[in-house]
């Protein structure tokens, strides 16, 4: 048996050729059945995001150019030349496909180190394989397994605990000023890429409401409309300021669209609630000189990315941890597979050597029938305590030591070495 | 004499405040709820000391400095575990575990000694007067280690130098009500001590106890507090500067607890 891995991510191909080998969930349940039943793997999961897509698959042990197949299948599906997929395709094998599907799974692998979102898609990839019957005993404990990493890492390290964007960065700061955003409000002046970011996160994380402002009163809308917000009139600012607790500001402007007289008289009629201003906007949006003001807390981009970059190196520094969660659950992967594939191993071992035993006797039957039938039992006898000292008696400790057991390339050596190449159906 | 019991309850506490400062380094779970269980540990053993006093004095352990210090230490750690459950949040037990050993390292240390002289008794509802204020101290305390720590992070966050360790505490909005929550606590408490106490003073001497020291700062801790809250509620008065008041406010509960008690009152002690 061998578990196998194609695919393309972020650093190894465009985002234009991921488009186009990206499996949605039908997609994925087909290919699943197709390499099952016309390809001969005994088991596939396709997991596919906007930054990867992967096959993983098992084959039997003696198909040699099954990694071929995948990556032909995996071209030929989309309709993509195997020349262009070939430039960017990766492979693994047996252990390196273990591993690298635990360090997707630990956020390893992402383009943002850590990020949290990658773990709830590989387990909505398996759930996709589970349903459809594409799992077998093989591929379910390999998926448990990276589900367990993924909490693991997410659990006992820092690695996706810190925010990695500015936008994220934000709210997390808003949420250390009031706890549950779940009782506040935000408003959200500009509606470009970064207004959007965060106010994806806002939602995300349960604000009340969401209040809107743009120049262009239409694209406002669209935003407002898309994350259930309220639109608010541009030219009305003034009055509305004493709402939020969260202001979020990200406008083309040369000037500040948010004056202290502004923020002076919302934080009067607000009774001194505390507020808190991200001015995401260069130059900024938000006048420096409200920044003294009582219960007001003003960050800008910079400062923002200033907690980005601290976030980053303490991800990094986490690194080690995470890798070490990774090596543990690989470990235990493989002494899994080791045990299965022992128990078979003997299986076949003892039945090889049975036949051997028994073409041996037939090859010597005009002496063993020289033999009187006494002679001949206690013959056969001898043969057989001489196998279970081979096969039997060796195995035993092996069979229950995790420790003792060998690696599967090496139980693989020795399939090889007595000619067990080729497995049971 | 300190009993077994005593040094049982240190240990608690203080393999408690060491889960508690790890759990703020690494934020565990695990580390978080061993925290926990070892103050549970300790309240309770601590609680059986108190009753081991108790039984030695015939009357609640409040007539000497030993006494007043447990007593103090024991309502300061449940007002704390009220608040912890309550709140949900443990990162504060870093700064509320350390005065609580403080208190009881000392009340230990006045154990061996102190002598055991059993007071003569004054009833039930002296010794519900003496309880109240001391868990109304140890409210106090608690809403002062609150207000601590929100001057700090407040002080972080304005100056925008956010290390790691300010991730790891309430955010400020908690901080603020956990402080609040306290500080009712407190006040309920002080109440039903000054009421229980201006009753019992009238009965033993008949009118003297009005201008006594002790029932003026009370009176002035309890009326600032109280001017906390409504501030909190109505006014401007949030954040970094009702913080300070609260902080203010405590440094004049210890004024009353020590320098009132120990020179200036004629009929308040240790309580």
């Amino acid at each position: 048996m061998r578990i196998l891995l194609v695919g393309v991510n972020h650093r190894t191909a465009p985002v234009e050729l991921r488009e186009r080998i990206a499996f949605n969930a039908e997609q994925a349940r087909r290919a699943e059945a197709q390499l099952r039943s016309d390809h001969g793997f005994r088991e596939a999961v396709v997991v596919s995001t906007c930054n990867r897509s992967e096959i993983y698959g098992v084959a039997p042990v003696h198909s040699k150019l099954a990694e071929d197949t995948l990556e032909c299948y995996l071209a030929d599906f989309h309709g993509v030349s195997h020349a262009e997929l070939g430039r960017c395709i990766y492979r693994r094998c047996d252990a390196d496909t273990v591993q690298h599907l635990f360090r997707v799974a630990a956020g390893l692998e992402s383009m943002l180190l850590g990020e949290a979102e990658i773990l709830g898609q590989v387990r909505a990839a398996y759930k996709v394989a589970v349903e459809a019957k594409a799992t077998g005993p093989v591929l379910n404990r390999l998926f448990q397994g990276a589900l367990e990493v993924g909490k693991r890492v997410r659990t006992e390290t820092d690695l996706g605990t810190r925010p990695m964007s500015v936008a994220f960065a934000g709210v997390k700061l808003a949420e250390q000023i009031f706890g549950n955003l779940r009782q506040h409000k935000a408003l959200i002046l500009g509606a470009g890429t970064m207004s959007e970011q965060v106010v994806e996160h806002l939602r995300n994380r349960g604000i009340e409401r969401i209040y809107v402002a743009n120049r262009a009163r239409e694209r406002g809308e669209q935003l407002a409309m898309r994350f259930g917000g309220e639109l608010v009139n541009w030219d009305s600012l003034g009055s509305v300021l004493a709402k939020p607790d969260i202001v979020v500001t990200s406008v083309s402007s040369s000037e500040p669209v948010v004056s202290r007289p502004m923020i002076e008289h919302a934080m009067h009629e607000r009774k001194n609630r505390g507020m808190f201003l991200i001015d995401l906007g260069v130059p900024r949006n938000i006048d420096p000189a409200v920044e003294p003001l009582y219960n007001v807390y003003l960050y800008n981009i910079d400062n923002l990315n200033q907690i980005v970059e601290q976030n980053r190196k303490a991800r990094e520094e986490e690194i080690p941890r995470a890798e070490a969660i990774v090596a543990e659950h690989v470990s235990k992967f493989e002494a899994w597979q080791s045990g299965m594939l022992m128990h078979t191993l003997f299986e076949e071992l003892r039945e090889k050597l049975q036949q051997e035993r028994e073409a041996f006797l037939r090859e010597h039957r005009e002496l063993i029938r020289q033999l009187s039938p006494e002679e001949r039992h206690q013959f056969g006898a001898l043969a057989e305590q001489l196998l279970d000292r081979l096969v039997r008696e060796p195995a035993s400790p092996l069979g229950h030591q995790k420790d003792l057991r060998p690696k599967p390339r090496e139980i693989q050596a020795v399939r090889e070495f007595f000619g067990l190449v080729r497995e049971k159906s | 004499m300190t009993t077994p019991l005593g040094y049982a309850t240190l240990g608690f506490y203080g393999a408690s405040l060491v889960f508690y400062s790890y759990y703020l380094y690494a934020v565990k779970r695990v580390v978080g709820w061993a925290a926990t269980l070892c103050l549970v540990g300790g309240i309770i053993v601590h609680w059986q000391a108190l009753l081991e006093r108790s039984r030695m004095l015939n009357n609640v352990p409040y007539q000497d400095w030993v006494g007043s210090l447990s007593l103090f230490a024991w309502f300061l750690a449940v007002t704390y575990l009220g608040v912890e459950t309550y709140h949900r949040q443990r990162s504060v037990g870093p700064f509320a575990l350390p005065l609580v050993i403080a208190l009881m390292l000392t009340s230990t240390v006045a154990a061996s000694i102190t002598p055991v002289v059993p007071p003569p008794s004054q009833g039930s509802a002296f010794a519900l007067h003496v309880t109240m204020n001391m868990l109304a101290y140890s409210a106090f305390t608690l809403a002062f280690v609150m207000s601590v720590i929100y001057l700090l992070q407040n002080r972080v966050l304005r100056d925008r130098k956010l290390g790691d360790t300010f991730w790891r505490f309430p955010p400020l909005e908690a901080l603020e009500r956990m402080s609040r929550t306290s500080v009712v606590i407190g006040i309920m408490g002080l109440s039903v001590g000054i009421v229980l106490g201006m009753v019992k003073a009238t009965q033993l001497w008949k009118g003297s106890w009005s201008w006594d020291p002790k029932v003026i700062a009370s009176f002035v801790v309890w009326g600032i507090y109280m001017v906390y809250v409504w501030l909190g509620n109505t006014t401007a008065w949030r954040g970094a500067r009702a913080s300070i008041l609260c902080v203010v406010n405590y440094l004049l509960v210890i004024f009353s607890y020590t320098i009132v008690n120990l020179f200036l009152s004629e009929h308040h002690r240790y309580f």
